[in-house]
């Protein structure tokens, strides 16, 4: 039982963080709240990522002197490693995400402000009454000029 | 051996330490009502996440998150709050538990799921012995770069990271369509317009 906690608990731990993530991105009315709930949920998937690529007693994806022999020419192909490193295949996949991941965040930032501009707030159900309120008068006209066209 | 299995020890503990400060900020971004505060804990949060990368051997992903996570998306966030509205509205009673279930919900199967994924720091498991492994042991004689993580991702996974340029760009070219500059900005034309009309 003590060896699935220390083997698996850093898991469950980042699952229980992940899940706030998910809970404020599908409460939140407020726009802005609701990308903050995204963006944490994106950096906890980074967090499980390196989790996944960390190897125990390991040492960063930084040669060290022994590893980097001063005889070593190009191409020499497949070395014996003095060391043990973590995977650094992981870090480089959740680089490239973090940085997508502000670029996309920035694109809905700038949504938002568009939003604001046109409905004067940033509160999902208002914008939802606003949406209806417009969409039954514009029903309101078009019956109205139809029956005068009748007439 | 003692060594490092204390090593190990004190790496667990404050792992669990960071994870349990992460959750507990997690819980007050949701339950804050104020946009400021909850875009200032959002980049603490990220500084949190770095000092973990860090902590789990990935020393560049920490160095990108806070720099740009931390640093960027809060100047980004802030700029936001600025132009819409510092305060989010209270939220209606019992429209939270709805969302609640579904995350237990994913949770709990996320949890179950755990159970056929490699033990945390298991040297053997599928993701750490393949492709990996490979770059290390091939990195120096291939490149003469130390850091592996640099060289994978300038070197041998290089078109990766020109795609991820491409998206940045197009992300970037996106925002300044959309809110526009000068003349095409709407919120400038309004204040311009504001200004001229001496409004009372």
């Amino acid at each position: 039982m003590w060896d699935i906690i220390l083997e698996r608990g850093s898991y469950w731990a980042i699952i229980a963080v992940m899940m706030i993530g998910l809970y404020i991105a599908f409460s939140a009315e407020n726009l802005i709240k609701r990308l903050v709930g995204l963006s944490l949920f994106q950096t906890t998937i980074c967090l499980f990522y390196v989790k996944l690529a960390n190897v125990a007693n390991a040492t960063a994806p930084v040669l060290l002197a022994e590893d980097m022999p001063k005889d070593a020419y190009r191409g020499e192909g497949v070395a014996e490693l003095v060391h043990v490193y973590s995977n650094p295949l992981p870090h480089v996949l959740m680089l490239t995400a973090i940085v997508v991941g502000v670029a996309t965040l920035s694109l809905g930032l700038a949504l938002i402000v568009r939003i604001n501009e046109s409905y004067g707030t940033i509160e999902a159900d208002e914008i939802y009454a606003s949406d209806v309120k417009v969409q039954m008068a514009e029903d309101a006209d078009a019956a109205r000029t139809s029956g005068e066209v009748v007439r | 051996m003692t060594g490092d299995m204390m090593g190990e020890a004190s790496t667990s503990i404050i792992s669990a330490l960071l994870l349990s400060i992460l959750f507990v900020m997690g819980v007050a971004i949701a339950h804050l009502r104020n946009l400021f505060a909850i875009v200032m804990l959002s980049g603490i949060y990220s500084l949190v996440c770095a000092a973990w990368y860090i902590l789990v051997d990935a020393v560049d992903v920490g160095f990108t998150e806070a720099a740009v996570g931390a640093g960027m998306s809060t100047a980004v966030l802030l700029g936001a709050i600025l132009l819409t509205s510092r305060n989010a509205k209270p939220e209606r009673r019992f429209a939270r538990l709805g969302p609640l279930a579904v995350c237990i919900a994913a949770g709990a199967m996320l949890i179950y799921a755990t159970s056929d994924l490699p033990a945390a720091g298991d040297p053997a498991s599928p993701a750490n012995t393949g492709v990996g492994l490979t770059y290390l042991q091939i990195n120096w004689a291939d490149t003469g770069v130390p850091n592996v993580v640099t060289s994978v991702l300038a070197s041998y996974r290089g078109f990766d990271t020109l795609g991820e340029t491409l998206v940045v760009f197009i992300a970037g070219l996106a925002v300044v369509l959309l809110l526009g500059f000068g003349e095409r900005s709407l919120a400038e034309t309004l204040r311009k317009l504001k200004k001229e009309d001496k409004v009372p």
